[in-house]
């Protein structure tokens, strides 16, 4: 028995060099840009180039237009469902989970062939289409994860009594979504709309074969041509990334304690 | 309330948005790729470009793809097993299992270029365990036969999210694992041995295999940490479909269809095993 625990804590321990060693590594390496001792020229350099500012900004504002779209796509279709058609509910949990499926590579390879400049909807043809396109292609692949958060959210709410109660006070669809359901669902919606963050700031192949100004692309890049700087990079997206999924899991934390307090 | 006939067709009305986008940007653009995995560029029938994955660079890469997908799957599972074995039933301080959880939660997510910077600099030509290797140790990595940049490196970098995966998906099947069957089991005389072999394996089993289908699926579609990390020095076949896409590196476009349909295949295939023995698994779990 005392051999199982010891063999326990020796199988976490390599675990966790294997896990921390990498992150340890990066923070150093970050700190290496001056020869002889640590420094943070790396970071330095970082914050004062302006392609640093202006593709981190791209995908900030990207993955807020991401969020906006997945939740109007979302949010109405995951409470249309549980209210009037349950029975679509395995078609449309299927659709949200394809995208775990289907490579990204290969929806993107789609969508260069299906709109470009000579089909029926150009939308590569300009910036502002290939914009909508990536903020599209990131509510895609953000599907399984925005729809879980929200169906959730809806299945600890009442919503049919909700509901039936704006109705009575004479509310439309689009007030009963608007001001009764979402402000019920604000702490999945804000779960699902970290983790779409935390899966668009530093997402590389679409922003790099759609040709944007992205954050995954401009670390590409810099990893071919600095030596530290990546390293700083990598650590300022883990920042992102970990900040992100905290907050995700807070409010999971939160959500657990109103359910079983309900 | 919604009975009135006039309602019914509304109520359909509700799921419009949702199909129309589904079906823009995620089903057409897939049935686009597929087809034309069957198409001429004069848009006529053929096998032809399935064919012609089994051939030179694309067949190459096409197995350096799957060595690297089931390796990163086995060992992730075998790893990830023993992981979530130690904080599920070793004994370890519960405190532990809820950080290990967080920890993989987060890590699951990790496939990108940070997780390749981070790599380089723990095992690269300057990283971390490289230096420290050479200036306490007086070992010298490199002389070692090691290189970062290589199909080893390539699977060290991938287990970074493929063992979290697997401890995310196999503690609750081991959580399902009821002690009292252990208990009946002892005291039918079966020692540890027979226990694992003719209890807890079969009842784990759907979801061993399950999740290496899911962990072979997800190593498979990644491309970003392969590219940072290797440039294209390693040709996997997402990297052959990027270069593809970008250039026409093969210089027939219905080949990238061709790879991509192979792609959709096999990580459907993959996604499918795995969606079947969960729910066999979950029979368990209740």
């Amino acid at each position: 028995m005392n051999l199982h625990r010891v063999t326990s804590w020796i199988a976490f321990a390599l675990a966790a060099v294997y896990f921390l060693l990498p992150l340890v590594a990066t923070l150093e390496f970050s700190l290496r840009a001056r020869r002889g001792v640590y420094s943070l020229d790396a970071y330095r350099n970082v914050l004062s180039d302006p392609q640093f500012h202006q593709t981190l900004g791209y995908s900030l504002i990207l993955s807020l237009a991401t969020v906006v779209l997945g939740v109007l796509i979302v949010a109405p279709t995951a409470f249309w469902v549980r209210l009037k058609l349950p029975r679509l509910r395995p078609v449309v949990e299927f659709i949200t989970l394809l995208p775990l499926v289907i490579p990204p590579i290969v929806i993107v390879f789609g969508y260069i062939r299906l709109f470009n400049t000579s089909s029926v909807l150009p939308l590569t043809g300009s910036a502002g289409g290939t914009d909508f396109l990536l903020a599209a292609g990131y509510a895609t692949l953000s599907l399984p994860y925005m729809y879980r958060a929200i169906d959730t959210g809806l299945r600890a709410i009442d919503i049919r009594s909700l509901t039936e109660a704006a109705q009575s006070l004479g509310a439309g669809w689009t007030l009963i979504l608007a001001r009764v359901i979402l402000p019920n669902i604000t702490v999945a919606i804000l779960s699902g709309a970290f983790l779409t963050f935390a899966i668009v700031i530093g997402e590389y192949v679409l922003a790099a074969l759609l040709n944007r100004p992205a954050f995954g692309p401009y670390m590409v890049w810099m990893g071919g041509n600095r030596a530290y700087e990546p390293a700083a990079l990598a650590v300022v997206a883990f920042g992102l990334t970990w900040a992100a999924m905290a907050v995700v899991q807070t409010l999971a934390g939160r959500a657990k304690h109103l359910n079983t307090s309900r | 309330m919604s009975a009135q006939p006039q309602r019914a067709l509304s109520v359909w009305l509700g799921v419009v948005p949702f199909f129309a986008f589904a079906l823009v940007f995620l089903i057409l653009p897939t049935l686009h790729v597929m087809l034309g995995a069957f198409q001429t560029p004069e848009g006529a029938f053929t096998l032809a470009n399935l064919g012609g994955l089994m051939t030179g660079s694309i067949l190459k890469a096409l197995a350096l793809s799957l060595k690297l997908s089931l390796w990163t799957a086995a060992l992730g599972c075998g790893i990830g097993l023993a992981v979530a074995g130690a904080v599920t039933r070793g004994g370890l301080p519960p405190a532990l299992r809820d950080t290990v959880m967080t920890f993989s939660g987060v890590a699951s997510n990790f496939a990108g270029v940070p997780l390749a910077f981070a790599f380089i600099a723990t095992l690269g030509r300057l990283g971390l365990v490289t230096v420290l290797a050479r200036d306490w140790l007086g070992v010298n990595l490199a002389a070692t036969g090691f290189n970062l940049i290589s199909f080893t490196g390539l699977t060290l970098a991938y287990l970074y999210f493929q063992i979290p995966l697997m401890v995310l998906i196999i503690t609750p099947a081991l959580d399902g694992l009821k002690k009292d069957w252990r208990e009946a089991a002892e005291s039918l005389g079966a020692s540890g041995f027979q226990y694992w072999r003719m209890v807890a394996l079969p009842v784990l089993g759907p979801s061993l295999i399950g999740t290496f289908a899911l962990l072979f699926a997800n190593a498979f579609g990644a491309v970003a940490t392969a590219m940072a990390l290797t440039g294209s020095s390693l040709s996997i076949l997402p990297i052959v479909l990027f270069a593809q896409i970008r250039g026409d590196v093969l210089q027939d476009p219905h080949l990238g269809y061709a790879i991509a349909f192979a792609m959709i295949v096999l990580t459907g295939l993959s996604n499918l095993i795995y969606i079947l023995l969960r729910s066999r698994a979950e029979r368990w779990q209740k």
